[in-house]
């Protein structure tokens, strides 16, 4: 265990010298316009913005409220179609893509998921095989090992037999991994997946998500409020304030105490530690800010 | 972790089938004249397998001209209104959603009555004049869904309680419109009140009505069941199923258009029986779980069963008068509905 995590440490820490290889996901100058009303100006806009994400890579989206990461997240998942620019998996547009090989391809991590009736934590697991299947999508052995397989990666087989809505939050979201992996997706998407968990479980989570990540050569996108966490686990961060990109890089060259001051609007002091990563400590909060 | 497999929903439609055959010959029994139920058995088991083509001659006159139609009308009624409850609790994400409560199949009984009163002005062909009627149910129950659906939405979102209201109040406007129907025109082409409002099997329907009933349910069922395993992920949220690789918008027409169908086609024949399509696949989810490639031949058969066992009541606890068949299935499912809608607040 330690070993594994020395080397996420290691290989997270700033590095100058990637190149473009292995790029999976490339944001290229996509914009996005929302308006409930075609005829009114739209009350949301999304500006160029650029990025690309690489096999074994988290990229983390942050931002405060109404920044636009979750329409960015959308935009990548290809439920939204850009105004102008293109998002390319492996070379392919995603919002052009069939529903289901989009879902062959991009796994999607939401916060919660509502059941309407109960279901156990496995046959929740084995949605995710759905977009393999075929036409009337009765699971095969080999969708069996897969889900087993996806629930012991992210240390969840006990609860194989259990009701998904008698395990606990942070077990649920591990669940809800699990669904994504046995999609064997390329590109993993995740929105504000630690948001209901509390420190010890968000810790747990994004751990897993690390190992994985480069085990697998997934690319992921996270969306998140968290800066610190980010700062942690993330190789690169998008930093978003109003519909704009303003920063994208290292956690360590994006968390400068002006910028981030500017940007969520309060006082905090930003420290480089020994790893490399940086840690945000927010001050007490001034009274516009309250 | 042991997954459905084709096998399993197999063996349980052989017993659901069996199930259904036993109430048949139960069924058959009940009447004004008396029946044994031993040769009945045997015989009706000899057509089935093609050993003999004869029922016993000395009540096989009353067997097949009156009482075998009316119970074959009751399974494909049956297996119709159930299947499409069945979808559209999957369908609205709502598992009160049932043609009757919604009010659609109000809807069904008023595009049924327009189509009988305008269908002799307009001196059609017959093959054309026996799909008039329902045609014209299928384009009420289609309306009727829409409109619910659409006061049903809010920002949106489907919110559970105004989309159940939107279809209580839908049903009670639609039913005014059919008592007003009913009190203006002459009863002699448009049956009765009872029967669009309480439902009846009663009637006698045309062969080719019968064809069509029949082959409607196969092909309404059919283009349902092929989306079974996407309704499962749709009951989660369009979302969500969107990212698991369902085609939601595609999925959502042909469930919607099919099971107005199936809506249409049983109404027409049948008038409004009520809550087939909230109790059935309530039981169903209890005993066979909620996995639609299992619940939906299971509420087709449970429909079938359910409706077969309402019709004999019907036709024997006042005998020699007769109930209409919806006034059964409501006093067993309205105490069910509240069940369900008192559990769900809770």
């Amino acid at each position: 265990m330690s070993a594994v995590r020395d080397s996420v440490v290691e290989r997270g820490a700033p590095d100058g010298s990637r190149m473009n290889a292995d790029v999976r996901l490339s944001i290229e100058q996509v914009s996005y316009a929302y308006s409930p009303n075609p005829s009114q100006a739209p009350i949301f806009t999304l500006e160029a913005t650029s990025f690309q994400v690489r096999a074994g890579e988290i990229v983390a989206i942050l931002g405060p409220n109404a920044s636009g990461k979750s329409t960015v997240l959308r935009l990548i998942a290809g439920a939204l179609q850009p105004l102008s620019g293109r998002i390319l998996l492996n070379g392919s547009e995603t919002h052009s893509m069939e529903p289901r090989t989009r879902a062959q391809r991009i796994a999607m991590v939401q916060q919660e998921s509502q059941l309407l009736f109960p279901a156990r934590v496995w046959e929740f697991v084995l949605q995710g095989r759905h977009p393999h299947g075929k036409s009337l999508r009765f699971e095969t052995e080999n969708d069996v090992k897969i889900a087993k397989n996806a629930l012991g990666q992210v240390g969840a087989h006990q609860l194989m037999d259990r009701w998904m809505d008698q395990i606990s939050g942070g077990e649920k979201q591990r669940v809800i991994l699990a669904r994504a992996l046995a999609q064997q997706p390329v590109l993993l998407l995740l929105d504000e997946p630690t948001l209901h968990l509390d420190i010890g479980a968000q810790v747990d989570f994004l751990h897993t998500l690390r190992k994985l990540t480069v085990a697998n050569k997934y690319a992921v996108v996270i969306v998140t409020h968290e800066l610190n966490l980010a700062g942690e686990y993330a190789d690169q961060v998008v930093l978003m304030q109003k519909g704009k990109c303003l920063r994208v890089g290292t956690p360590a060259s994006v968390y400068q105490r002006d910028l981030l001051e500017q940007v969520f609007q309060t006082q905090l002091t930003v420290e480089q530690r020994v790893n490399g990563r940086p840690r945000v400590n927010v001050l007490e909060s001034s009274e516009e800010t309250k | 972790m042991q997954p459905l497999t084709l096998g399993k929903v197999a063996v349980r439609c052989g017993i659901l089938a069996v199930v259904l055959f036993v109430v048949v010959v139960i069924a058959l029994k009940f009447g004004a004249v008396p029946v044994s139920l031993y040769g009945l058995a045997k015989d009706l088991l000899g057509v089935l397998i093609g050993r003999s083509s004869e029922i016993s001659s000395e009540y096989g006159m009353i067997i097949r001209e009156i009482r075998l139609p009316r119970i074959a009308l009751g399974i494909f009624v049956g297996a119709s209104l159930s299947v499409a409850g069945t979808s559209f609790q999957a369908l609205l994400r709502n598992p009160l959603a049932d043609p009757y409560v919604l009010g659609v199949s109000f809807g069904a009984s008023v595009g049924s009555i327009l189509a009988l009163i305008t269908e002799p002005h307009l001196s059609l062909r017959p093959e054309i004049a026996a799909v008039f009627t329902p045609l014209g149910g299928f384009l009420g129950a289609t309306l009727t869904i829409a409109v619910v659906y659409l006061l049903g939405r809010y920002h949106g979102e489907v919110d559970s309680k105004t989309l159940l209201l939107s279809g209580v109040i839908a049903g009670s406007f639609l039913s005014a419109i059919i008592m007003l129907f009913m009190t203006m025109l002459p009863s002699s082409n448009t049956r009765g009140m009872a029967y669009w409002l309480m439902g009846d099997l009663g009637t006698p329907t045309l062969p080719l009505l019968n064809w069509i009933l029949r082959t409607g349910f196969f092909a309404g069922f059919a283009l349902i069941y092929l989306t079974a395993s996407d309704l499962n992920l749709l009951i989660a949220g369009e979302k969500e199923a969107m990212h698991l690789g369902v085609d939601v918008k595609k999925v959502q027409l042909v469930v919607y258009l099919a099971a107005s169908v199936l809506t249409g086609l049983a109404v027409s024949v049948s008038g409004s029986i009520g809550y087939v399509g909230l109790i059935v696949p309530h039981v169903m989810r209890m005993i066979f779980g909620t996995d639609y490639r299992m619940l939906l031949p299971a509420s087709a058969f449970g429909g079938a069963i359910a409706v077969v066992i309402a019709d004999t009541a019907a036709r024997t606890v006042a005998a020699p008068s007769e109930l209409p068949v919806g006034a059964i299935t409501a006093i067993a499912g309205a105490p069910l509905f509240i069940y369900l809608l008192r559990r769900r607040l809770a």
